[in-house]
């Protein structure tokens, strides 16, 4: 890679408040004469709600009002609009909220909640895909025909299915016959949380102009502003949203959350200043988590080692409400193999509705489950063919330029280089080699291999814009939509100001608050497409701010445009670097010697939208869904301790593809999506009682990674193979950090001790019942250094 | 619980007596009383730890502290560890080794990493590691974290 001054260097984040304590998240807004709200989750998985009595309620001190869903008649969300603001008729999972308090205190607002008693009607219910898909299943939304939902997506009325996408290329029986090996696997992930550290919180508020206002916790404003707009009725115009710090969001912030109740709490209290702040628990009852996975797969391979067809019935369990769980089902539906071109493909897949907490975006989404099914599946051929499941790989890889995608649409030449993170990532982690056996017999090591790709799920019209302002130091400013939820794109971004313009990095900001009325729309944060959009409008914007530089220069020094050149944030006629206006003199225009002023402030503008993607076709998904993707390969050596159960993974390796504009951010995000990907694998599960009230909502039994549980070495590298359009050639790896692990390790356990592990979390319990079933033996040899043995 | 008990606390050098009721946490006296912005509530039962802060020279969860168990302690939060425009070592740390993403965590892992510095001048990786143990992260995989803090040992050693 060329060398730059600013692009592809560790510079240190702009956000320094963050480690001074004066960063301002949602959390830490409060607005004069702010009311507080409170909501009362519902204590069945399924019921009718017979009755509501608030009236004890009412009397506690300082009460204002109860809400219960007959207030607010109507659906809001975003692919598919299923959600009640509050439960209307039916209770459609435990927590659901039934009713919300508001009062002068929180205190107030929380005794009050104690005292709202509901009566229910129980009703069976659905707890399991299995059971959602039954043809005398209860029907969890009774009036499924009448929600709004994106063109793209494919509900059934009259069943639990919310969206049902089919992805056919080839003719996959014909496959099948002339496939000499085949693989049958069915593969589970339990629903999980996102358990980023801020608990959703929003603040709302109505002027008399009738102007709406919400400070929240969320990652994509303009989205929150759409939909709240378009839920409530509202002209978009009087919607404005805040964007402060946020405190995490991994997809479970994309969208919108719950900005939609204070602000209708607000509307009907005269427009006074609602805060809706969840706790720890209610963050786990109210908010979104990430949905369950069944994979049905079937795939086969010639004896010369070319996969040649495969076969699938994917099932999300996306809870009670699968807004946005219905366009992951469709991510896992049209990429539904791993990073190889595989001709014939036959997939469906099924978003069902349970009576669980509703589901939503989860980093990866679905394609970290889909990878952990698929690349066992792969390893798996490998081993009937007698082949080294990375030669296997490597023989199968996409080919940029030749390879067609699942959806039938070619793969661009400078796409990326998945065989080359395949060899890199065997290479760090010693491939081939079996590790050394420690000393203590009953533990094993292994290694294993995982690649995956993945590029960002939106509709084809997923724009970006940005817009760069030049100030009278000469100082600029950049002015995104893009959310700041840790990731720091908006930094690499800036970088990429700096760059452009020759100026210090110093001397471009981001401001830390923004808000949807004043600055350039950007469709979401998610997808890890914010450096790859924003980036392309900002290079744009660039091109227009220097373009105009270049027009002032000209008529100063009266030469043709293209005789001027940018350099060090000055327009300078070529050869003659004595010939300069910087950047300060022109920010507001150029005084001519005579007085005359021309130009006046420099702006620049930008816009980005994905324009060669397309709709899929319905029946077969044929389309080009992407705009780019990231291809890598993960690689883990894991310890298997056969005394305690438990699994430990010493060496995690992630390779990607593509340059990095930071690469002190991109470790960031590698480390972290490596050690919640490891959590994820060994841990994480929202456990429910067999009639679904939630078990664990709390931090000591949803147990996420601590700094004790991660690897001993973590190794990450960016290979620097670029894609054309792309800001510096770099593609996004906020997600693709996460992708591989459960499938890396779960292939590192079957190198270890030769048992393959198809469900997650790999705790010591599903350890032990996955060595029980496969290799019971290995229990037997344990005998021996127990008590009382050998 | 609405009656009242006055308590003295000093917080990063600025002693004062507030009124605080008796079931009072001391995280919201900070932030409400002290307009301590850093200390963050994440699950106020003690898991998650990015309430901790720094009481009479030890780490405490600010959520499991009563506000008249704190009456009269000396209090540090990551605000009273610099001056505007002038980090600590840690501070400097974290931000050159990339020790923070979302931020909503850091001023508590800062706390610590202050306390390790302060206390533990030759401490482990893995001793680094315990002390962590008792706060999550669940942006950065703690590594960057842990390279911040033992780049701050060394350079409060070269100071």
């Amino acid at each position: 890679m060329k060398a730059y001054k600013y692009v592809g260097k560790p510079i240190p984040r702009q956000d320094v408040s963050k480690v001074f304590g004066d960063a301002i998240y949602a959390y830490d807004v409060k607005l004069p004469g702010m009311l507080y709200a409170k909501l009362v989750g519902s204590t069945y998985a399924h019921a009718r709600i017979k009755r509501i009595d608030y009236s004890k309620a009412l009397k506690v001190p300082g009460v204002i009002k109860v809400f219960t869903g007959e207030d607010f008649p109507f659906k809001v969300g975003i692919y598919a609009a299923d959600r009640d603001v509050l439960a209307r008729g039916k209770v459609l999972y435990y927590g659901h909220p039934v009713a919300g308090v508001v009062a002068e205190t929180p205190e107030a607002a929380e005794e009050a909640a104690e005292l709202i008693e509901v009566e229910y009607e129980p009703l069976e219910p659905v707890l399991t895909i299995e059971d959602a898909l039954r043809p005398d299943a209860p029907l969890i939304h009774e009036h499924m025909e009448e929600y709004r939902h994106a063109s793209f997506i494919y509900p059934r009325p009259g069943t639990n299915i919310a969206n049902y996408l089919k992805l056919r290329k080839g003719n996959v029986k014909k496959g099948f016959e002339e496939a000499d090996v085949v693989v049958e696997g069915e593969y589970r992930e339990p629903l999980i949380s996102h358990a980023y550290m801020e608990n959703w919180v929003g603040i709302a508020r109505v002027l008399s102009d009738g102007t709406v206002e919400i400070w929240s916790s969320h990652q994509s404003p303009f989205a929150v502003r759409h939909l709240l707009a378009a839920s409530l009725g509202l002209p978009i115009g009087k919607v404005v949203v805040h964007h402060t710090f946020i405190g995490g969001g991994f997809g479970g912030k994309a969208g919108l959350l719950l900005e939609h109740i204070p602000v209708l709490f607000s509307m009907k209290l005269g427009g006074r200043p609602v805060r809706l702040e969840l706790n720890r628990e209610e963050n786990f009852l109210f908010m979104a988590q990430r949905a369950g996975y069944l994979f049905k797969m079937k795939t086969g391979a010639t004896k010369d080692g070319k996969l040649i067809a495969h076969y699938g019935e994917y099932y999300l369990d996306a809870g009670a409400y699968a807004d946005y769980t219905v366009n992951i089902g469709r991510s896992v539906g049209f990429v539904p193999t791993g990073p190889y071109e595989v001709p014939n493909i036959h997939v469906d897949s099924i978003t069902v509705y349970t009576n669980k907490v509703p589901t939503t975006a989860f980093r990866g989404f679905g394609m970290q489950e889909m990878h952990f099914a698929f690349e066992q599946q792969i390893e798996q051929l490998a081993e009937k063919l007698g082949m080294d499941p990375l030669e296997f790989r490597l023989k199968n890889a996409i080919v940029p330029g030749k390879s067609y995608l699942p959806t039938q649409v070619r793969v661009r030449e400078d796409a990326g280089d998945p065989a080359g993170t395949m060899k890199r990532a065997a290479e760090l982690i010693s491939w081939g080699k079996k590790p050394e056996k420690p000393g203590e017999p009953w533990k094993f090591r292994g290694i294993g291999i995982a690649s995956f790709w993945k590029g960002p799920v939106q509709p084809p019209n997923a724009a970006s814009s940005a817009i760069v302002k030049v100030n009278e130091d000469g100082s600029v400013d950049v002015l995104v939509g893009t959310g700041e939820m840790g990731q720091g794109t908006i930094y690499a971004l800036a970088q990429i100001v700096a760059e452009e313009l020759g100026i210090p990095v110093e001397k471009v900001r981001v401001a830390p608050i923004r808000s949807t009325d004043s600055v350039a729309y950007t469709w979401q944060t998610v997808g890890s497409r914010g450096l790859f959009s924003e980036g392309q409008a900002l290079m744009r914007a660039l091109d227009d701010l220097k373009n105009q530089m270049k027009e002032i220069a000209a008529r100063v020094f009266n030469v043709f445009k293209d005789e001027i050149e940018i350099k060090d944030g000055k327009a300078c006629v070529k050869g003659k670097p004595w010939e300069c206006i910087s950047l300060a003199e022109m920010a507001l225009g150029y005084t001519l010697p005579n007085g005359n002023a021309i130009h006046g402030p420099l702006i620049g503008r930008g816009s980005h939208v994905p324009s060669q993607t397309t709709y899929l076709d319905p029946e077969t998904g044929r389309g080009e869904p992407k705009p780019f993707m990231t291809f890598g390969t993960s690689a883990v050596e894991v310890e298997v301790d056969l005394l305690n159960m438990r699994v430990r993974v010493l060496k995690a390796v992630t390779v990607l593809d593509t340059p990095v504009i930071n690469p002190g951010l991109a470790l960031g995000q590698a480390y972290g999506g490596a050690v919640m990907g490891i959590s994820i694998a060994l841990n994480e599960e929202l456990k429910l009682t067999k009639d679904g009230r939630l078990l664990n909502p709390n931090f000591t039994d949803y147990k996420v990674a601590r700094a004790g549980d991660i690897p001993v070495e973590m190794v990450a590298e960016f290979l620097g193979v670029g894609q054309k359009n792309a800001p510096y050639g770099a593609k996004g790896v906020g997600e693709l950090t996460m992708i591989a692990w459960p499938a890396a390790i779960a292939n590192a356990i079957y190198n270890a001790i030769g048992v393959r592990i198809k469900k997650l979390p790999i705790t010591p319990d599903n350890l032990l019942e996955a060595i029980k079933e496969q290799r019971p033996e290995l229990l037997k040899e344990l005998d021996k250094y127990l008590l009382g043995g050998e | 619980m609405a009656e009242t008990i006055t308590i003295r606390l000093k917080v990063n050098g600025v002693e004062k007596e507030v009124a605080v009721k008796p079931n009072e946490r001391l995280l919201d006296v900070l932030r409400e009383k002290f307009y301590i912005n850093s200390v963050k509530a994440g699950c106020l039962r003690g898991e998650c730890g990015i309430c901790t802060v720094i009481m009479n020279g030890r780490l405490v969860k600010s959520c499991l502290v009563l506000a008249p168990e704190a009456d009269g302690a000396e209090i540090l939060t990551v605000e009273g560890l610099s001056r505007p425009g002038k980090p600590s070592v840690v501070q400097r740390a974290f931000i050159e080794k990339f020790g923070f993403q979302c931020g909503f965590c850091t001023p508590a892992f800062i706390m610590a990493a202050y306390w390790i510095v302060e206390n533990m001048p030759n401490a482990s990786e893995e001793e680094i590691k315990e002390i962590l143990n008792s706060m999550i992260c669940r942006c950065t995989g703690y590594k960057q974290i842990i390279e911040a803090i033992k780049y701050a040992i060394e350079l409060k050693k070269q100071a």
